[in-house]
């Protein structure tokens, strides 16, 4: 949901520092820059996750080209909604990790699940020490295991809360997509039928969701590797009688 | 009006119970992960197993639950290395309650049911609150549903009054098998009114033959 300031202005533009905390530091945060839903679900070859491109100062449609996914060593796909700096920061400890994991060179490269893990625990302490970052991650991949490919898909919100499932989403998407994605995700979808679903939940939320635009990116991640495509737009359809002559039947000029 | 730390904490609900035997205890909890109005995941547990004869069960913020389980289960590995044995289920609760107090003043939102078999292998069951105090009792219901589970408990496993002296055991006369019952039965009534309580249940019996664990369908609206 996008954090809008309290209204009392109580709150100015950064909050009010105790003397305890120390000069200079801040506590408590408001989100500035913002993307809105990410979604992601699970199928045949490993996981597919989608946005838009867009990120939002308040009301203001600031950004319209930004990719909120990015890919996180070999075996992950991080997506991110909020306040897009802290997701910045965040994508680089994910670069320190990724390098101190590669450095060890003994063949062993961080797989999803440990991703997801070590960012539950980035967001969590960051919570505790009253200094957030003011995200809802989706981290997903596909890694070979003891059981073989395992597909993994988990979320990660800005206080700590955690989990895992076949199909997930931010923001929004929890209201609008989830209830699609529950209706219709299959276990062992094809690739073209996991792009289908996932297209029809960003076209309700593009409709319904005031703070999304009309373009955006599909990525996935297979035991291939990470493929993140380039952004495109969804056709809409505005033709519906009832806009066609708002105040016909209405009484009065309006 | 919002306050400065109001968003460092949110009820992710359920329900968490547990019942004393004779020689066993039973311990149970929904698996439903909330989040205001909506369902994050239907399939998440609340149960962490701490020691072989001690499982704990909690409800409230997921962040903490799980923070607060792995703290425990470090300190339970460390007691391992230490004492060359597993921690007994009142060792833990002690450590549970002084776990809590010690964030006295930030405190783990989390309501905790720790449930096992105590050094004479009778079945015990400790009730915390969130900031760690705690009693010895026959039976608990902590999180969401718990208002609506525990009168029903106190009606059925006719614990005597405290008050009594000599002190009289709480657990219950029930067999096994009457006790998963009447669990499985508080939980379809606790799903019927409580909208964070409902999807599957997750029931863990332990008795001096170890662990058993059993999945029951609740009510998924």
């Amino acid at each position: 949901m996008a954090w809008q300031q309290p209204m009392d202005g109580s709150h100015a533009s950064g909050s009010k520092v105790a003397a305890a905390d120390g000069p200079g530091t801040q506590r408590t945060q408001y989100p500035y820059v913002t993307g809105t839903s990410v979604i992601a679900l699970k199928y045949k070859d490993g996981v597919i996750m989608a946005c838009d491109t867009g990120a939002s100062y308040g009301s203001t449609l600031r950004y319209k080209s930004v990719e909120r996914i990015k890919a996180v060593g070999k075996h992950s796909l991080i997506g991110a909604s909020g306040e897009f700096s802290d997701f910045q920061e965040i994508l680089r400890y994910l670069d320190e990790l990724t390098l101190s994991d590669h450095m060890w060179d003994d063949g062993n490269s961080l797989g999803p699940k440990e991703v997801h893990s070590y960012l539950t625990r980035v967001m969590y302490n960051r919570r505790n020490k009253f200094d957030p970052l003011w995200n809802s991650l989706i981290l997903g991949g596909v890694k070979k295991g003891p059981k073989g490919e395992e597909k993994y898909l988990g979320m990660v919100n800005m206080i700590g809360t955690h989990f895992e499932e076949n199909h997930i989403a931010t923001g929004f998407g929890n209201h609008l997509a989830i209830p699609i994605l529950r209706a219709e995700w299959r276990e062992d979808m094809t690739f073209e039928e996991a792009v289908k679903l996932v297209e029809k939940c960003l076209l309700v939320l593009l409709y319904r969701d005031r703070s999304s635009i009309n373009k955006f990116q599909i990525a996935k991640i297979t035991t291939e590797g990470a493929t993140i495509y380039p952004p495109y737009s969804l056709k809409t359809n505005w033709g519906f009688a009832a806009f066609e002559n708002p105040s016909k039947g209405a009484v009065g000029s309006w | 009006m919002s306050r400065r730390g109001d968003w460092v904490y949110e009820n992710n609900g359920g329900t968490c119970v547990a019942i004393a035997g004779a020689d066993y205890c039973v311990v149970a909890a929904d698996t439903r992960l909330s989040v205001g109005y909506s369902i994050l995941t239907r399939d998440h547990s609340k149960i962490c197993e701490l020691a072989d004869k001690c499982v704990l069960a909690s409800s409230g913020f997921q962040g903490d639950i799980k923070a607060l389980h792995k703290n425990l289960s470090a300190r339970e590995l460390l007691y391992q290395h230490q004492h060359n044995k597993r921690m007994s289920c009142p060792a833990m609760a002690q450590l549970l309650s002084n776990t809590l107090y010690y964030k006295r003043f930030f405190p783990y939102y989390a309501f905790n049911v720790l449930g096992g078999l105590d050094s004479e292998g009778k079945g015990c069951v400790f009730t915390y609150d969130a900031v760690g105090s705690y009693e010895r009792t026959g039976f608990s219901a902590q999180g969401t549903g718990s208002t609506l589970i525990m009168p029903v408990l106190d009606n059925q496993l006719k614990s005597p009054s405290p008050l009594l002296l000599p002190a009289r055991d709480a657990v219950t006369p029930l067999s096994e098998s009457e006790a998963v019952d009447l669990v499985k039965d508080v939980f379809a009534s606790a799903t019927e009114r409580d909208i964070y309580t409902g999807d599957k249940l997750e029931i863990v019996v332990i008795n001096k033959a170890g662990t058993k664990r059993e999945y029951i369908d609740l009510r998924k609206d």
